[in-house]
């Protein structure tokens, strides 16, 4: 988790930054403990596994065991790797039900093929994205991921990859190698108008294409999608970030929508009233 | 590490492929750990577990079988290796197991990326 502004992927591996000191915190900080575990909730939600059967589950960065701790009280098995030690030695201590595996994401999940019904993972992926080393090249890295973890999960299950990106090119990044290794899918925004709360979750189908499930929300009144699926076009962040993707950037009924869509139609030759400083102003709601 | 999971671990050397599975197990220290028994899970595993040289046919019915199926509870679930090595069956390369977890960390040269 990013403080001060400051990303801690810039500041050097992830096995060095998620020492003992920084372990502590999952263990005590409980605000800390409450936002890992509500991402592990989601992120399960958006797993969409079937109701009441208990499953075999991939946690990548499980760290302390947090989020597999969520795991084990909704009735699943998990198996979670993580590449500091010292993370890992916390969650010995916190008991952690799932099986701990000392690894690298970057260097492929050793299992064998079709070995589990679904994979999270809570704000881990964003760090293969940084060279730690001369001999890292992040998009290797991340395509040796996906197509490891592509091929460990069983033809039809999801990955839910809750994340951090620094900027739409990471982002882009991401999703491009994800596609390489067969996965379909698409990036789930919460609260994408919070700064504090929005959430990127990167949900990847390993089967046939899915219905995407919609981003949350916290308004009421505007019925907006929050969904955006691969494409070939850059998603510019600032577009991202108002979490509606259309190939201008205006939110759907904001003035700036109306504006485009009377030029629109002036273009098409129909009849337009002209743009006035009352064109698209917020009307009463019984108008 | 429980044996549940050491029938699905790989070997994930460059260049090993399926090769690098089964990771053959040695077990310096064992440890008991009682799991509660969730019948259906254990039945599910089942097919999906590689039981080496044992007929592929299942007996009918298994899924019923309480008592087959605790067995199977308990060998998978509630046996945990604290310390031991798996070894790659194609390459060689040991991974070392301890407090129950085992180092999968490869070196530069035995990654394939």
């Amino acid at each position: 988790m990013a403080t001060g502004g400051r990303r801690p992927e810039h500041g050097g591996p992830p096995e060095l930054f998620y020492d003992k000191t920084e372990a502590r915190k999952y263990l005590r900080n409980s605000r800390m403990i409450d936002i890992q575990t509500k991402m592990a909730e989601r992120a399960l939600e958006l797993l969409c596994l079937p109701d009441d059967k208990p499953c075999y589950l991939l946690d990548i960065g499980c760290g302390t065991g947090l989020s597999g701790d969520y795991l084990t009280d909704e009735g699943h098995f998990w198996v979670g790797i993580d590449i500091s030690p010292a993370m890992l030695d916390a969650a010995l201590d916190r008991e952690a039900q799932g099986d701990l595996l000392l690894g690298d994401m970057g260097q492929g999940i050793p299992f064998k093929p079709g070995s589990f019904d679904g994979c999270i993972s809570i704000s881990a992926v964003q760090w293969l994205c940084n060279a730690n080393k001369k001999s890292d090249v992040p998009a290797k890295r991340l395509y040796c991921f996906f197509t490891s973890l592509y091929s460990v999960l069983v033809r039809g299950a999801r990955a839910v990859l809750q994340l951090y990106p620094e900027n739409s090119e990471q982002l882009e990044l991401i999703t491009t190698q994800a596609i390489k290794a067969g996965f379909t899918g698409g990036v789930v925004v919460d609260y994408p108008n919070s700064a504090k709360a929005k959430k990127f979750y990167l949900c990847l189908f390993s089967g046939p294409s899915t219905f995407l499930p919609k981003g949350l929300n916290e308004v009421k009144d505007e019925e907006v999608a929050r969904q955006s699926t691969f494409m070939n076009k850059r998603v510019p962040y600032r577009t991202a970030r108002s979490g509606v993707v259309r190939n201008s950037g205006a939110m759907r009924k904001s003035r700036e929508w109306v504006l485009e869509k009377k030029e629109r139609r002036r273009r098409q030759g129909k009849e337009v009233r002209p743009d006035t400083q009352y064109t698209g102003r917020k009307r009463k709601p019984y108008f | 590490m429980k044996l549940l999971t050491h029938n699905f671990l790989s070997s994930h050397v460059k260049g090993v492929g399926p090769r690098g599975f089964p990771l053959r197990l040695q077990a310096s220290e064992v440890r008991i750990m009682p799991v509660e028994f969730n019948p259906d899970f254990v039945a599910r595993m089942i097919p999906k577990l590689s039981l080496g040289e044992v007929p592929t046919e299942p007996i009918q019915g298994y899924e019923q079988n309480e008592d087959f199926l605790r067995t199977m509870h308990h060998i998978l679930l509630e046996v945990e290796v604290m310390e031991g090595t798996l070894q790659c069956p194609e390459s060689g390369r040991v991974f070392p197991i301890t407090r129950g977890i085992p180092n999968m960390l490869l070196s530069d040269e035995q990654t394939e990326a």
